[in-house]
């Protein structure tokens, strides 16, 4: 979870190829081991993906999770962005927010996973943890956005007598995106990650963590491998939605 | 009408290096100073002095309290991402339409919608310029402002600058006499 800088060459995109060719590695592989239980075969899963995907219980369970997940993400978001400028702005602040921020950093999710769940109920597990997980991304991302500030439009800004909100509109907003967008993205992954994890170990009903479990226990390898997929396209989906976002609020706010 | 500027025996080092020794000049209100000066003289220690952005070791300055500074720094100092029309509006307080008439007035038709990152050298300088001269202020800086500009270019600027500054007091920095001149420059501090 160190800092990120943002990457200015463009990221290369996924060849439909290459996944064809990993989906065919996988049959052979699943092929030659000749048992679902230990390896299911793509065809399998999406065989499973499909059956699942009529039934209403899949959808509750992807809402359920996608909820909550997406709640505590948008709460680090905001938490971690106001923790940043209060660190920017005053070093007491940021003398007090940092240690936090290190422990949150160092203690492992299954620790979080456990003690939180002696403190809340299984049900609101998943927000608290990708909450603390994403935070310190978010928090020392945007931080750092704000610390690579050009300081020579900062002073063009106080010379001009520039109200601060515009400061913050067309000066620190512009320079800090890249890095909150790469902190965004980053941080998505891990939010459903880690839900989905604590999930797993916390078995909230109807929970999207809750149904791999179920797999695990029943042995229903492709099952649990549809799930997976599951996660991961509404996972890649919302990432996608996210960044979207962000981009049509930038173009918003600065033009 | 705003008092004279007074510099008296300013010094400023930095590290081991003295840029300024015991400088004194006298800005006069509503009028076109020059300071002419070789590289490494000062000047731009000075406009930076007189910004507020720096502060010197010995003397004072007086004359500038309460005064809104605007200024062309040797740098353009916009935001790249931003359009030459947004970088004069939000700096300057003026809708877009004004910093769009003034971009034009000065040669800056379609790039004054193009990001200010996507500008040539000359181009940028302009916007800078623009932003600067169309800001409400009481005292104008200009450091090295026609830098970049083809002759053409320079005189179209220079003479679109000199309508806008009457009466006002404005420090022009540079090493170029004839820039001096056609500005309207009355009153000329050398620095050596």
């Amino acid at each position: 979870m160190a800092s990120i800088i943002p990457d200015k060459r463009k990221r290369k995109k996924i060849s439909w190829w290459s996944v064809v060719v990993w989906l065919a590695v996988w049959q052979v592989v699943a092929m030659a081991v000749g048992q679902n239980i230990i390896l299911a075969s793509p065809i399998e899963v999406a065989r499973t993906l499909f059956a699942l995907m009529k039934t209403g219980s899949f959808y509750a369970s992807i809402w359920f999770s996608f909820v909550r997940i997406a709640a505590g993400f948008f709460l680090a978001v905001v938490v971690g962005i106001a923790f940043a400028a209060g660190s920017y702005r005053w070093s007491v602040f940021e003398n007090l927010v940092e240690p936090l921020m290190r422990v949150i950093k160092s203690i492992p999710v299954a620790s979080f996973i456990i003690m939180i769940l002696v403190w809340i109920s299984s049900r609101s597990l998943s927000i608290a943890i990708s909450f603390l997980i994403v935070l310190p991304v978010v928090y020392s991302n945007v931080l750092e956005g704000f610390r690579q500030t050009d300081f020579r439009l900062l002073e063009m800004a106080k010379l001009f007598r520039v109200k601060p909100a515009r400061a913050v509109r067309y000066i620190y907003v512009p320079q800090v995106m890249p890095y909150f967008k790469s902190a965004c993205t980053v941080g998505l992954g891990l939010a459903w990650k880690s839900g989905i994890a604590a999930e797993v170990i916390g078995m909230p009903l109807g929970s999207m963590g809750e149904q791999l479990y179920q797999s695990k226990i029943f042995l229903d390898t492709p099952s649990l491998l549809a799930w997976t997929v599951a996660i991961v396209l509404v996972s890649y989906a919302f990432e996608k939605i996210v960044i979207l976002l962000i981009s049509i609020v930038q173009r918003k706010v600065v033009r | 009408m705003m008092p004279d500027i007074v510099m008296k025996n300013i010094s400023k080092s930095f590290g081991e290096k003295r840029v300024l020794d015991h400088f004194d000049a006298v800005l006069h209100s509503g009028t076109v100073n020059c300071l002419l000066g070789a590289s490494g003289a000062g000047k731009t220690t000075i406009a930076r002095i007189l910004c507020g952005l720096e502060t010197q070791d010995e003397g004072t300055v007086t004359g500038l309290e309460g005064l809104k500074l605007s200024a062309v720094f040797q740098e353009d100092r916009l935001c790249e991402s931003l359009s030459a029309v947004t970088n004069v509006s939000f700096v300057a307080n003026i809708s877009r339409e004004q910093a769009a008439e003034a971009l034009l007035e000065v040669g800056l038709r379609t790039s004054a919608l193009q990001s200010a990152g996507t500008l040539s050298g000359g181009q940028k300088r302009r916007v800078a310029l623009v932003r600067a001269v169309v800001s409400d202020f009481d005292l104008l800086i200009l450091d090295e402002p026609f830098k970049g500009l083809d002759d053409d270019t320079k005189n179209l600027v220079i003479d679109w600058v000199r309508d806008r500054i009457a009466t006002k007091t404005v420090v022009l920095i540079t090493h170029d006499e004839r820039e001096a001149q056609r500005l309207g420059c009355s009153s000329v501090i050398r620095l050596s």
